[in-house]
């Protein structure tokens, strides 16, 4: 197999979508948010509990690609337990990252490391922000559905 | 290639495809280390180099105005433009040169007719019927409509085989019907509609009916006259001329009784503060300076595609279709979505649960184009309740060995995912 792709498509990300973690509805969420992709169809609903500023839950539900599903998987994953300060910094850092803002950003990234691999497919770029686009809404209570267009 | 496809090759030794691929500069290079295999004809074709010279003789010799000047270069910009019309009159056999309007493309096309018919003969409660299967095009324009006039939009649903339901049309179809929409070929689906029957149906309502075939012009003889269409809408670069340009056919009578869309330059006869006279057709349609060379190419396009002869790239597309369709049926975990019984060059599919876009990412690193996605028709995609397709649309210059490279990728695209 091309090694470009082995570095997208790596086991990390292969195994995330499968199996996405955290993957439910949360019926008591303190906050929501919707995230849809126009290009491509993917959708997804992130679900957060927070707690005296701290995400207690998170999970998520919806229907994307292989590395929007993985990307959400691993968001959740990372997220839980962190404070909104933590979560606020690290989509900073996976932003960054990706739009090639800080070459500095990525040794901020921990496992999610794997993500940096899109920076080199420019359309799939956000199939990897979405989720992170979508868990920034549902922090700052926007219910309407979020876009990466 | 493989010795499986001996039966159709036997179709295609009469049909020079290698000759063929000379003529398209773009074909001959490589993506990501690999042969480029271009299967997104449907989204836009690739262009002949006899195109491509037309539209750089045309900057480089005679770039003016058309119908402005009597100087020489206008005359020379004015002539070319008006015999692509001709060339375009003739390739869809209309009537009259008149009733050939230039246009940025099919979207155009249905826009200037929501707007300029719609809105001119539609009152509310009035009812305009067109199909699940419609591209984005031929849906919008038409809820812009019933917002602007109070007219009501009826959906003709499809079955599980991408085929339209006849009898919900019929039934759909009352005096208060005033206009169809219908596409030719679905460009998610490949299916050809019955649009003969469908516009014969109208007229027993005394409906209009337009056909978008935006995906029908490159590969199948139009007859707007056979087809009895009152309007009918192409674009330019699905038919391997340039962008931003495109058809709308009228018939005469519809299009004369019609106000302008837009105003501007060349639409009018005389112009005054107290009364202004709108010009004759095609040109009342056509305001500000159009797309001279965009015109121009799409005439030579035509010009290339009759040379080849439309029921030559018929039969060709039809033996690569079948080929494909053959490979896909035996596929392990590949579902073709749209099995029409009758069907144009477009294979659109899923495989097993890998996303469209996945399978279109790693297809990109062998060098094979596919599109991903939904199509521009989302209410496609929620019949078969998918979010998206893998589509691989065929053109006159592709070869069954490219289609053997199509499936030697989708076998990487599972490797990835094992």
């Amino acid at each position: 197999m091309k090694d470009h792709i082995r570095e997208l498509y790596q086991e990390v990300i292969i195994d995330h979508n499968r199996s996405p973690r955290n993957f439910h509805k949360m019926s008591d969420a303190t906050c929501h948010a919707e995230g849809f992709n126009p290009l491509c169809g993917d959708q997804l609903d992130i679900y957060l509990t927070i707690d005296n500023e701290t995400i207690t839950d998170i999970s998520f539900t919806g229907n994307g690609c292989a590395i929007s599903t993985a990307s959400a998987s691993l968001m959740t994953e990372h997220l839980k337990g962190k404070t909104l300060s933590e979560a606020k910094a690290f989509f900073q850092s996976i932003h960054e990252t990706l739009t090639n803002e800080n070459e500095h950003a990525t040794e901020k990234l921990g496992k999610m490391i794997v993500l940096a691999g899109v920076k080199e497919f420019p359309s799939r770029v956000k199939c990897a922000t979405l989720a992170w686009h979508t868990l920034n809404a549902a922090l700052k209570h926007d219910e309407t559905t979020v876009s990466t267009e | 290639m493989t010795d499986s496809h001996t039966a159709e090759q036997i179709v295609a030794t009469s049909f020079d495809v290698e000759r063929i691929r000379q003529d398209f500069p773009i074909l001959h290079q490589t993506t990501h280390n690999h042969p480029l295999v271009y299967l997104d004809n449907a989204a836009s074709s690739q262009k002949p180099n006899q195109v491509i010279t037309a539209i750089e003789n045309y900057y480089r010799q005679y770039h003016s105005n058309v119908h402005r000047g009597v100087h020489s270069l206008s005359e020379k910009a004015t002539h070319e433009y008006e015999l692509a019309r001709k060339k375009i009159k003739n390739f869809v056999n209309a009537q009259s040169t008149d009733e050939i309007i230039f246009v940025r493309g099919a979207t155009e096309a249905i826009n200037l007719v929501a707007q300029s018919y719609g809105r001119d003969q539609l009152q509310p409660g009035d009812e305009i019927i067109i199909s699940e299967m419609e591209h984005h095009s031929n849906i919008v324009p038409w809820q812009m409509l019933c917002e602007q006039t109070g007219a009501i939009l009826k959906v003709i649903p499809i079955n599980d085989a991408g085929e339209l339901d006849l009898s919900v049309y019929k039934e759909l179809l009352n005096e208060k019907t005033k206009i169809v929409g219908i596409i030719h070929i679905s460009n998610a689906l490949g299916t050809i509609n019955p649009v003969k029957e469908i516009i014969k149906l109208a007229h027993d309502y005394d409906a209009i009916v337009l056909v978008d075939g935006a995906q029908a012009a490159p590969h199948e003889i139009i007859d707007v006259q056979a087809l009895d269409a009152d309007f009918y809408t192409l674009s330019g670069h699905k038919l391997f001329g340039p962008t931003g340009i495109g058809i709308l056919y009228g018939k005469q009578q519809l299009l004369d009784n019609m106000p302008p869309y837009q105003g501007g330059g060349e639409m009018i006869r005389r112009v005054s503060f107290t009364k202004t006279e709108y010009n004759v057709l095609p040109h009342k349609f056509e305001a500000g300076t159009p797309h001279i060379s965009g015109a121009i190419g799409l005439g030579i396009a035509i010009d290339y595609v009759e040379k080849i002869g439309m029921d030559n790239i018929n039969r060709y597309e039809h033996s690569l279709m079948e080929y494909a369709t053959k490979q896909a049926e035996q596929f392990p975990d590949l579902t073709i979505i749209g099995t029409a019984k009758n069907k144009s060059s477009i294979l659109s599919f899923l495989l097993g649960d890998i996303h469209a876009h996945d399978i279109g990412t790693i297809l990109d690193q062998y060098g094979i184009a596919v599109r991903t996605g939904h199509h521009c028709a989302m209410p496609v995609m929620e019949h078969f309740q998918v979010p998206a397709t893998a589509r691989a649309s065929f053109a006159f210059y592709n070869t069954f060995d490219e289609i053997d490279t199509l499936f030697a990728g989708l076998n990487k695209v599972k490797e990835v995912f094992q």
